[in-house]
């Protein structure tokens, strides 16, 4: 069905949102743990890195239908 | 009393204000002392009116009591007032009904009426001592009373009942010596007899009357049969009583001839003396005879008397009963009666005359016995020696005795002489008195034979009267009879008459219309039978006709049929397909349309355009079925909800804060959920949620076709969200057009080829 089709997506992104916050949020923390002597600036990069990530994945996914595909066609 | 406390409360407050506090406990029981004083006129006020209000009502509730028109009026006035009334005095009284009276008035008339005929009928036979007009004066008496009411059978049969009533209770009134008390005392008892039968007496047929007639016959029979024997019984007895007694009688009047003959001869004859002795012995025994006779005499008169008298009584009783058939054997018991009585009377009357004859001669023997006696006495005086028997004197006597015997005769004869002188001297005297005396006694016995002579001519008058009127009746009866007769008879003559006339007018009265029935008849019957064989000829060739019209029909009804029956099939066919149609669950298509098409396809092989109908079915429907508009509709919802989320979102704007913009409009932007679509669509009519509303008004409004032109309208995401639901609503429309096509052109051709019945 088409109108499930936009709340699947909107499943995905709130999936993938969560993964990419939570894998920032971590890397963050472990960067910062490890690296960068437990400064939040690692934390805070890791989860807005994380964030912008899915917000553009979900972004992506929803413009897909839009987005225009072009094709070189092959020279034969 | 308002007033009176609201100008204490005043004062009171007055007071207050101006006052210091501590009077204030003095105000207040100023107060209540007010109060108090107020509150006594005020309960004697209250006192008053309510004494003034029950006395009121005590008084009208006692007049109403007594006079009821005053009670009516009121109850009519004040509403609630009569049960006022009735719970104190009880329920009103009846109003008077005067009008039951008079039909009771009426009957109690006519009784009287009748009760009054039959008194007028007895006081006539109470006063006069005749019975025979009595009773034919009860029967005219009862009829003229009865004259005037109607007559008819019923009232005719009661007449004769209470005829019989009178005649019956005739018996029950007292014999005419009595007082006139009683009478009025058994009227009375017969009135309240006749009243109670007259209720009863109104019922009886006249066959139960002439029974009661019949019956008062038999009784009359008996009665009368009774009454003869008795008066027979009666009449031997006494005729045998009397016949003694006037035997005694003569063998008395006989017994005291002899007596005084013997007697007679016993006085004068100069006989010797021993016959003088048997002829006082003779006298001796007729003295006796004549006294026995005497007494038989009497006993047998008293026995006769008696007897009479009960036949007097027996005569009295039948002429009391009162039956005609026994006048004649009572009018001959009366005359024998009066014979005897005749007979007895004349010859108690002989007797007496023989008794004074034989006292007259008793007293001249007597007289003549004294002197003789005295005679002798004197004899004795003067020759004392001499024996009583003077008759042997002749041989025995001196000389001396002889002279002063002739001395003691010759003073004897002087004196017996002087005797006679003064004796002759005193004739006159003696005789005018003896003949005075014998004239009273003459007198009397005048009188007394007048006054029983003229009792017996009178009641010899009046037997023959009554025996004259007997006569006369019993002529006049039959002459009536023979009147009557000839009335009868010219009566039956007349009738006989008129019957053979009145024979011969309706028996040709009875021809003519036997005639003319019979020319009626006879007409009707050859009209009749012209009209059936013109009628058969019609029909024959009607039916003939019809035969042949039915015929045809019946083979175009044979092709109608068959069309009929494609029609038929074909309807049932795309009933079929339409139930196929409702097996749509709520969110589940319906089956594949593919069978019941199939059906059609092969129903309806030769009907192009079911066919190309049937082919136009969409595949999807056939394979998978459709949704039905429920679901779609209840789709709809969701896709319009997420429609409104995503309505700003196409191909330009999509990015991810444009879809919080655009659900962010969703939410703020409020709106009617439906809106009525105009006629035509304005270019800002396609705004989303404008469309979304004219959809959902159309969805609601069930135009599911309108609606999904509107969802076609959308644009962008809303349109990408819309998508399947409009190709399942198109779906759903094609082949709802299609089966409404269908299913209308085999109702047409149904429709088309059904006949009417």
């Amino acid at each position: 069905m088409s109108e499930k089709e936009l709340g699947q997506k909107w499943d995905r992104c709130l999936a993938d949102c969560a993964v990419k916050l939570g894998t920032g949020l971590g890397l963050g923390i472990v960067f910062s743990v490890v690296f960068f002597k437990r400064r939040t600036w690692p934390i805070v990069f890791g989860t807005g890195l994380g964030l912008g990530m899915a917000y553009s994945n979900c972004q992506n996914d929803l413009r897909s239908h839009y987005v225009l595909h072009s094709k070189v066609a092959k020279e034969e | 009393m308002l007033r009176v406390c609201w100008k204490g409360a005043h004062a009171a407050a007055r007071q207050c204000v101006c006052g210091k506090v501590k009077a204030h406990p003095l105000q207040h029981c100023r107060r209540y002392t007010t109060a108090g004083g107020s509150g006594s006129t005020a309960g004697k006020i209250v006192a008053a009116s309510l004494l003034t209000v029950g006395g009121g009502l005590g008084g009208t509730i006692l007049y109403a009591k007594w006079d009821p028109k005053f009670r009516s009026n009121i109850e009519k006035s004040v509403p609630y007032s009569d049960q006022l009334f009735e719970m104190a005095l009880g329920p009103p009284p009846p109003p008077l009904v005067p009008l039951q009276k008079k039909p009771g008035k009426i009957e109690p008339l006519q009784i009287s009426s009748l009760s009054e005929a039959s008194k007028e009928s007895k006081q006539p036979k109470a006063k006069a001592k005749k019975s025979d007009p009595a009773p034919a004066e009860a029967p005219p008496a009862v009829e003229e009373a009865p004259a005037p009411t109607p007559q008819t059978l019923e009232e005719a049969s009661a007449e004769a009942a209470h005829i019989i009533l009178a005649i019956s209770e005739v018996p029950s009134v007292p014999a005419p010596g009595t007082s006139d008390e009683s009478p009025p005392g058994h009227m009375a008892a017969g009135e309240e007899s006749k009243d109670h039968h007259e209720p009863a007496l109104k019922e009886r047929p006249a066959e139960e009357v002439s029974a009661r007639l019949a019956q008062q016959d038999k009784a009359e029979q008996d009665a009368l049969s009774a009454l003869t024997a008795g008066l027979e019984e009666s009449l031997g007895s006494s005729a045998k009583t009397t016949l003694q007694a006037i035997g005694a009688q003569e063998a008395a009047l006989t017994a005291i001839a002899r007596h005084t003959n013997k007697l007679k001869e016993a006085m004068d004859s100069e006989t010797p003396p021993d016959e003088k002795s048997t002829q006082w012995k003779a006298l001796n025994e007729a003295l006796s005879d004549r006294a026995r006779a005497m007494e038989e005499a009497e006993e047998a008169l008293l026995k006769a008397k008696g007897e009479l008298e009960k036949l007097r009584g027996m005569i009295n009783s039948a002429k009391q009963s009162k039956i005609d058939a026994a006048r004649p054997q009572i009018l001959a018991a009366e005359e024998n009666f009066h014979s005897m009585i005749v007979d007895l009377d004349k010859v108690v009357t002989k007797v007496q005359t023989a008794q004074t004859e034989a006292k007259i001669v008793s007293q001249y023997s007597e007289l003549v016995n004294e002197a003789k006696a005295q005679f002798q006495q004197e004899l004795a005086n003067i020759t004392p020696e001499i024996q009583a028997n003077w008759k042997g004197l002749s041989g025995k006597l001196s000389a001396d005795d002889l002279n002063s015997l002739i001395a003691h005769a010759h003073r004897r004869i002087d004196q017996l002489n002087r005797e006679l002188a003064e004796q002759r001297v005193r004739e006159q005297i003696h005789i005018e008195a003896a003949l005075e005396q014998l004239k009273l006694e003459d007198q009397k016995a005048l009188e007394r034979a007048v006054v029983s002579a003229l009792e017996h001519r009178r009641e010899d008058m009046r037997l023959e009267q009554e025996k004259k009127v007997q006569e006369v009746r019993e002529v006049m009866e039959a002459e009536m009879r023979t009147q009557l007769r000839r009335q009868a008879a010219a009566h039956t003559d007349h009738l006989r008459d008129v019957l053979k006339v009145q024979e011969q007018e309706l028996r040709e009265e009875a021809q003519e219309i036997l005639n003319s029935k019979m020319m009626e008849q006879e007409t009707h019957y050859r009209r009749i039978t012209q009209e059936q064989l013109d009628t058969f000829t019609l029909d024959m060739s009607a039916a003939y006709a019809r035969l042949k019209g039915i015929e045809e029909a019946i083979d175009s009804h044979v092709i109608a049929e068959e069309e009929a029956r494609k029609a038929h099939q074909l309807w049932l066919s795309v009933e079929a397909l339409n139930y196929t149609l409702k097996s749509a669950g709520a969110d589940s298509p319906t089956e594949p349309l593919e069978g019941a098409v199939r059906a059609i396809k092969e129903n309806c092989a030769e009907n192009e355009f079911a066919q190309a109908l049937a082919t136009a079915l969409p595949e999807e429907s056939l394979s998978r079925g459709i949704y039905s508009e429920a679901s779609l509709r209840a789709r709809f919802y969701d896709i319009r909800r997420l429609a409104r989320r995503v309505a700003l979102i196409d191909e330009t704007r999509n990015s991810l804060y444009q879809y919080f913009l655009s659900f962010l409009q969703s939410v703020l932007l409020f709106e009617r959920e439906q809106v009525a679509p105009p006629a035509k669509l304005a270019p800002e009519d396609l705004d989303t949620f404008r469309l979304l509303a004219y959809a959902t008004y159309s969805i609601e409004r069930g135009d599911l076709e309108l609606a999904a032109k509107f969802v076609n309208q959308l644009r962008g995401e809303s349109q990408r969200v819309a998508q399947d639901w409009l190709k399942e609503a198109r779906l759903t429309l094609e082949t709802k057009q299609v089966i409404g096509l269908l299913s209308a052109y085999a109702n047409a051709v149904g429709l088309g080829t059904t006949q009417a019945p």
